[in-house]
């Protein structure tokens, strides 16, 4: 190789490794613009925002969205979806309420067995999945109807109050400061993140969500895979339904009705593609946070409930159509 | 090119409910060369490719790896035991990078108690892969490049690649170069003859002959589910394929 040829070679190098860089984290930086943006927005629009009750307030809520977006993005990279996150979150809180309020559990027993509903859950539509096959658009269509009756049997349809004080510990709490609900999630985002980027079995889920045949002739356990991410999203769901839960000191039936909306749009603004084989937990909790964001903002502007919906609905439209464009523009390069 | 065949395909028999795709195939491939597959549409090539790479369990005959019996229940089997394959449809994973994709299923694991909980040495694949491919002279631009931003002839390169990587005894190739252009072509064929100079023996499934004739050291060819003609290349014509692939002509006794 001459030395001209080795200096055009190392700015081709050089332009491709940008560009490359660029189209993985694309979705990320758009969102986290447009979340900076919306953050000065609201702070200048009103004068309630930039106050430490309402950012402790955002805290907490960004938790919830953002522990279960974590579960959605998880299971959207398998080329999935999980409708039921709503439904399950609300049976995983009820319970969590009634075994204390009924059987004097702890706040942390409460939590475990939350968690323990969440994964029993996601284990259906796990085993519905990988099993019996079906696609998982209609598995978890039938979590999100199944569970939300046993929300509705097991409550009577009446949400459960006269909690403890100490109930509130996972939604309200404070720990140096910072919203116990933030540090469950940074803990939860930490964790999730590691297992999708540095295991085996995150570059597994990639691959099955990229190409189930080619990770099946490669050996890889697609089925118990596919089971072990719906129990693990039902996990997160469960967790994230018991501090909703704890938020409110009580359990809600009517909790989480289109929370899966929110925590889709979380996870496509934050790149993970419906097409499978792309998401990431960071752009995940940039998403979370700007939906929150816009909820938060809208009750503050005085936007009505049902503007919300228009707006997150519009998002999602933006979302996919934006990583559809990326994927064809990618693929006519191939 | 005397000897025990490194892989030996005898009688071969596969059904799909009534239809017999095999009845009695043969394959015979020695110790480092090319063999190219060839025959017409249905012939049986796809079939025979899937019963030696352990993606379909034979009806009848045997299989013989190095002159031991050999039964393959699924495609890690086969890969186990050194013959890899690449499909038609490449059978990569898009979102991954090139090293992941090289490694995948067989990923490295950090050493230690991290690597018992399933951490990944991704460092030490990113060197294994991009000493690999620069063994094969496959020119990618980076190993940590997704396959979605690479070009069909590189994805082609990267999925025979694996396989060589992989492969022990055979590397089975079904139509590598189906659906690339002239130069990328060449490049998957230059491909070939590295592995080939390497020791390593090929399964080329071609339908095109003046390629199969320049690339290989020897051609089988199937109809109607089993081997009816042989050819060393150097001495055959694309006439004498293509007579052979429409059974106007037969060098195999056939009972």
């Amino acid at each position: 190789m001459t030395t001209v040829e080795q200096a055009v070679g190392w700015r081709d190098r050089l332009g491709e490794w940008l560009r490359e860089r660029i189209s993985v984290a694309v979705s990320e930086v758009t969102a986290a613009a447009a979340l900076v943006v919306l953050f000065v927005a609201l702070s200048l629009a009103s004068p309630h925002f930039l106050t430490a009750d309402n950012l402790f307030n955002i805290g907490s809520q960004t938790a919830v969205i953002a522990i279960i977006a974590v579960a959605q993005t998880m299971v959207i990279i398998t080329k999935g979806i999980d409708l039921s996150v709503g439904s399950v979150a609300a049976l995983a809180g009820v319970v969590g309420a009634m075994v204390v309020r009924d059987l004097g559990f702890s706040v942390w027993e409460a939590t475990a067995v939350a968690v323990g509903v969440g994964a029993s859950a996601g284990l259906v539509n796990g085993l519905l999945v990988s099993l019996a096959r079906l696609p998982p658009f209609i598995a978890t269509l039938g979590m999100m109807s199944a569970a939300r009756g046993l929300v509705f049997i097991v409550t009577g349809a009446v949400g459960v109050y006269s909690l403890p004080e100490s109930f509130q510990l996972l939604g309200n709490g404070v720990i140096a400061g910072i919203p116990f609900a933030i540090v469950v999630t940074a803990a939860v985002a930490l964790a999730a993140g590691h297992l999708l980027s540095q295991s085996r079995f995150g570059q597994h889920v990639y691959a099955m969500g990229s190409n189930l045949e080619a990770a099946r002739r490669a050996g890889i356990p697609v089925r118990r895979n596919l089971t072990a991410v719906y129990v693990l999203a039902g996990v997160l769901v469960g967790l994230g339904g018991m501090i909703a839960a704890s938020r409110v000191n009580s359990g809600q039936p009517n909790y989480g009705i289109g929370l899966e909306l929110d925590v889709i749009a979380a996870a496509v603004i934050g790149g993970a593609s419906l097409f499978g084989g792309q998401g990431r937990i960071m752009g995940t909790l940039i998403g979370a946070f700007l939906i929150a964001l816009v909820r938060n903002g809208s009750v503050l502007l005085g936007i009505n409930i049902h503007y919300q919906q228009l707006i997150v609905g519009i998002i999602i439209w933006a979302a996919v159509y934006f990583d559809q464009f990326r994927r064809r523009r990618l693929e006519s390069r191939g | 090119m005397s000897g025990e065949p490194v892989l030996q395909a005898r009688g071969i028999v596969k059904r799909f409910g009534h239809v017999e795709a095999l009845s009695g195939a043969d394959l015979t491939v020695h110790h480092g060369e090319v063999v190219a597959l060839i025959g017409d549409n249905g012939a049986g090539k796809s079939t025979l490719i899937k019963v030696l790479s352990g993606v379909h369990p034979p009806d009848g005959g045997e299989i013989r790896l190095g002159g031991r019996a050999v039964a393959f229940a699924s495609p890690v089997d086969a890969r186990r035991a050194g013959v890899e394959t690449v499909y038609q449809d490449l059978a990569v994973a898009d979102d991954l990078s090139v090293a992941a994709n090289l490694y995948l299923g067989r990923e490295i694991r950090r050493r230690g108690p991290l690597g018992r909980i399933g951490l990944l040495d991704k460092r030490a694949m990113r060197r294994g892969a991009a000493e690999a491919l620069e063994q094969l002279g496959v020119r990618i631009p980076r190993v940590t490049t997704p396959i979605s931003m690479l070009s069909g002839g590189q994805r082609q390169s990267v999925a025979v690649a694996r396989a060589v990587i992989w492969a022990t005894d055979v590397v089975i190739l079904d139509e590598p170069t189906a659906a690339l252009g002239v130069v990328q072509t060449r490049r998957v064929l230059e491909l070939v003859q590295r592995v080939r100079d390497a020791g390593m023996s090929v399964v080329l499934v071609s339908h095109n002959m003046p390629q199969v004739l320049e690339v290989a050291d020897r051609v089988e060819v199937m109809r109607l589910g089993r081997r009816t003609a042989r050819f060393t290349a150097a001495e055959a014509t694309v006439d004498d394929l293509v007579a052979a692939m429409t059974g106007a002509l037969t060098t195999e006794s056939l009972d």
